[in-house]
C-alpha cells in the first residue's frame, strides 16, 4: 500500500510537471521562452551532474566541458557532415558520453579534490583545445550553423510545423528542451531508485562498505561518469540550437563548469525538482541581477550574494527546502498505511 | 644535443620560474591553510589577494611608498580575512563540504564584482617593490626582483612556520584542524581558530597578490585568477595537506611552467595551463595524494 502510495506520488508530481511545462508558454514572451529554453539546457547537464556528484558522491568540476563536446559534436555533425540538428542531439549525448567515460577513469584512482582537479583540468585545457584543432572545430570564430547550414537548423527560419501545429521558433525550442528534459529527468529517476542507483548511493556512502558488499566501485563510478556525460552532451547540443545555432570555444570557458555546480549545489543535490530550480536559479538570477543596476562589477556583487544567501539560509538547496514545505502533505500520504 | 645548451640562459629561466613558484606558493599555502582548517578549496582566495593588492594600490595612489603600503595591507588584510570568515563562513560551520565551497563561489563573484564597482574596469600599475637592476652572480645576470619575491615569499611561508610551530595559538589551530572534537573538549575555540586561519590566508594572499602585480606591469580585477589557478595545481601537486608540499610543488610548477614558455615553442600561452595540468595529472596518477600528501591507508 504504501508503495502504490509512493508511485502514485511520483506519477502525481510528473503529470503536474509535465502540465507547467506544457502550459508555461502561454505566459511568456517570446524573448523569455528563449530564456528559459536555455535553462532547459543547463537543467539537463545539472540531472547529469548530479548523478555523478549527488548520488555518487564525485566531484567534477569538469562538467561545462563535457558540454563542449556535445555541442561541438552537433554542431560539426550539421554544418560538414550533412546532418539535420535534430538527429544529431542522441549523437552528441554518445559522444559526450565516451568523454565523459574518459573522464571517469582518473577517478578510479584520485577522490576528493584531487579528482576536482583533474576535472577542473579538463574544463580548463577544453578552449585552448577547441581553439588548437581549428580546422575541426573552426578555431576562435566558431561555428555558425545559420551561415553553414541553415537548411538543416529546425526553426533558425522562422516558424517550425509539426504534426499540424505551428510554433515560433522559441516556443519550438522550449519545448524541445524541456520535452527532452523531463523525459531524461524520468530516465534518471527509474535509475538511481533501482539497483544502479543503490550501487551509486553505496559508492558514496562509504567505499569500503560498497566493496566489501561486492560492488566494483572502479567500474560504477567511470559509469556514473560516463552516464552523466551522456546528459552534459545532450545539455550542451541543445545549448548550441537556444544559442542562435552557434558555438565558439569562449562558450565553454571553465566558469561554466563552475556555474554548473553551483545550480546542482543551489538547486539541491539529490532532489530533481530540485535540478530544475537550481537550472533556472543559473539561467535568470544573472540577468536578473544585471538589471539592478549597470554599474560595473554589481550585477556580479548580487549574483554572488543571492548564491551566499541561498547557501546559509537553505542549507539543503531550494530542492530541499521545497520537500521541507511539501513535507507535511507526503508524510501523511506515506504514513497512513503503517 | 646538450653541447649547445646555453646554461647561464637557463639558470636565469629557472630564477625566473621560482620567482613565479613563489607567488604561486605564497598563495597555495593560504590554499592549504584553509583546506587543513575546514577541508574546502577556497576559490575566493586568489580574488581576496586581489583585492587586498587594489587598496594597497590606492594607498600608493594617495603618497605611500611601496613597503609602508605592503604593511599595512597585509594587516589589513589579516583583520578583513576574520570579519569575512565571521560573516559569512560562520553560518554554515556545519553544513556539508560542498556547501561551504559554493559559499566561496559567491564569495568569487562578491569580491570579483566589488573590485570592478569600487575601482573602475581601466587597467593599473604598480610601482616596483625591488631594484628593477640585474645582479650579476657567477657571470650571469639575475633580476634583483626575482630574487627578492622569492625572498619574500618564502619569508612569509617561514614566518608562518615559525608561527605553527613554536607558539601556544599556533599549537592550538593545529589541534583544532587536526581534531576539532577533542579540542572543544580541552578549551580550544575551535570556532575561532578557524576565523584566526582565514584571517592569515588572506594576509598571506595578500603578500602574493603585492609580489605578482607590480612585474606584471598592468593589471586589472581579474589577474589573480591564472594565478588561483597554479596556486591550486601546486598545492595538489604537493599534496593539498601538507604545507611544505604545497610550497616544494608550486614552485617546481612555476619552473616547469617557465622552462615550458621559453623552449617548447609549440605550446602556446593557450596551451600553457592545460600542458601544466595535464602534467599535474600524470604526477597524480602515479601518486594519488601528491607528491608529499598523506595516502589515507584503505584496503578495498
Amino acid at each position: 500500500m504504501n508503495r502504490v502510495l509512493r508511485i502514485a506520488g511520483g506519477v502525481a508530481f510528473a503529470a503536474a510537471a509535465v502540465a507547467l511545462v506544457l502550459v508555461l508558454p502561454h505566459w511568456l514572451s517570446d524573448a523569455k521562452a528563449a530564456e528559459f529554453a536555455r535553462a532547459g539546457c543547463f537543467f539537463i547537464a545539472i540531472i547529469g551532474l548530479n548523478l555523478v556528484t549527488g548520488y555518487t558522491g564525485q566531484i567534477s568540476l569538469g562538467h561545462g566541458a563535457l558540454m563542449a563536446v556535445g555541442a561541438y559534436t552537433t554542431a560539426i555533425l550539421t554544418a560538414d557532415h550533412g546532418l539535420r540538428d535534430l538527429w544529431t542531439i542522441p549523437l552528441a549525448g554518445l559522444v559526450a558520453m565516451a568523454a565523459g567515460f574518459a573522464l571517469g577513469l582518473p577517478a578510479r584512482r584520485l577522490s576528493g579534490l584531487y579528482l576536482a582537479l583533474a576535472t577542473f583540468a579538463f574544463a580548463v585545457a577544453m578552449p585552448a583545445l577547441l581553439k588548437r584543432f581549428s580546422g575541426l572545430t573552426g578555431g576562435s570564430q566558431g561555428i555558425n550553423l545559420f551561415d553553414e547550414a541553415l537548411s538543416r537548423s529546425t526553426g533558425a527560419l522562422g516558424h517550425v510545423h509539426l504534426a499540424g501545429w505551428t510554433l515560433a521558433t522559441n516556443d519550438f525550442l522550449y519545448y524541445l528542451t524541456w520535452g527532452i528534459g523531463l523525459v531524461l529527468s524520468g530516465a534518471a529517476w527509474l535509475l538511481v531508485r533501482g539497483r544502479l542507483g543503490r550501487a551509486f548511493r553505496a559508492v558514496r556512502d562509504s567505499e569500503v562498505a560498497a566493496a566489501s558488499s561486492g560492488i566494483n566501485i572502479s567500474f560504477y563510478k567511470t559509469l556514473a561518469f560516463a552516464i552523466s556525460g551522456f546528459y552534459a552532451g545532450v545539455g550542451g547540443s541543445l545549448f548550441v540550437l537556444v544559442s542562435n545555432w552557434f558555438v565558439s570555444p569562449s562558450t565553454f570557458t571553465f566558469d561554466k563548469s563552475l556555474l554548473l555546480v553551483v545550480g546542482a549545489v543551489v538547486g539541491g543535490l539529490g532532489s530533481l525538482a530540485g535540478m530544475a530550480l537550481g537550472a533556472l536559479f543559473i539561467q535568470f538570477v544573472p540577468t536578473w541581477a544585471a538589471n539592478l543596476s549597470s554599474a560595473p562589477g554589481a550585477p556580479s556583487v548580487f549574483f554572488g550574494t543571492a548564491i551566499v544567501l541561498v547557501m546559509i539560509l537553505l542549507p539543503g538547496g531550494l530542492g530541499g527546502f521545497l520537500l521541507k514545505l511539501t513535507e507535511p502533505l507526503t508524510r501523511r500520504l506515506y504514513t497512513r498505511s503503517e | 644535443m646538450l653541447v649547445g645548451v646555453d646554461w647561464a640562459g637557463v639558470a636565469q629561466q629557472v630564477v625566473a620560474g621560482l620567482s613565479s613558484g613563489g607567488t604561486y606558493a605564497t598563495l597555495a599555502v593560504a590554499l592549504v591553510l584553509i583546506y587543513r582548517a575546514t577541508g574546502v578549496v577556497n576559490f575566493a582566495q586568489g580574488e581576496l589577494a586581489m583585492f587586498s593588492t587594489f587598496v594597497a594600490w590606492t594607498l600608493t595612489r594617495h603618497g605611500f611608498a611601496y613597503w609602508p603600503a605592503f604593511l599595512v595591507t597585509v594587516l589589513a588584510s589579516f583583520a578583513g580575512g576574520i570579519a569575512l570568515e565571521r560573516a559569512v563562513i560562520r553560518p554554515v560551520e556545519r553544513a556539508s563540504v560542498l556547501t561551504i565551497a559554493i559559499v566561496t563561489i559567491g564569495l568569487f563573484f562578491i569580491v570579483n564584482g566589488a573590485a570592478f564597482w569600487i575601482w573602475s574596469p581601466e587597467v593599473k600599475s604598480m610601482p616596483n617593490a625591488f631594484s628593477t637592476r640585474p645582479i650579476r652572480i657567477g657571470g650571469v645576470a639575475f633580476a634583483i626582483s626575482d630574487l627578492g619575491i622569492i625572498g619574500v615569499s618564502l619569508l612569509a611561508v617561514l614566518l608562518l612556520w615559525l608561527f605553527f610551530r613554536f607558539t601556544k595559538l599556533g599549537l592550538a589551530m593545529r589541534a583544532a584542524a587536526l581534531n576539532p572534537e577533542s579540542s572543544r573538549l580541552t578549551g580550544i575555540r575551535v570556532s575561532w581558530t578557524i576565523a584566526l586561519g582565514w584571517g592569515l590566508a588572506t594576509a598571506l594572499g595578500a603578500v602574493a597578490g603585492l609580489m605578482a602585480a607590480p612585474p606584471l606591469g598592468s593589471f586589472d580585477q581579474n589577474f589573480m585568477q591564472p594565478i588561483l589557478l597554479y596556486a591550486f595545481a601546486g598545492a595538489v601537486l604537493g599534496g593539498i595537506d601538507s604545507a611544505l608540499g604545497a610550497v616544494i610543488g608550486s614552485l617546481a610548477l612555476g619552473v616547469f611552467l617557465n622552462l615550458l614558455g621559453t623552449y617548447v615553442s609549440w605550446v602556446g600561452t593557450d596551451l600553457r595551463q592545460a600542458a601544466a595540468l595535464a602534467v599535474i595529472l600524470g604526477v597524480l596518477l602515479v601518486r594519488p595524494a601528491g607528491l608529499f600528501g598523506k595516502l589515507a591507508v584503505r584496503r578495498v
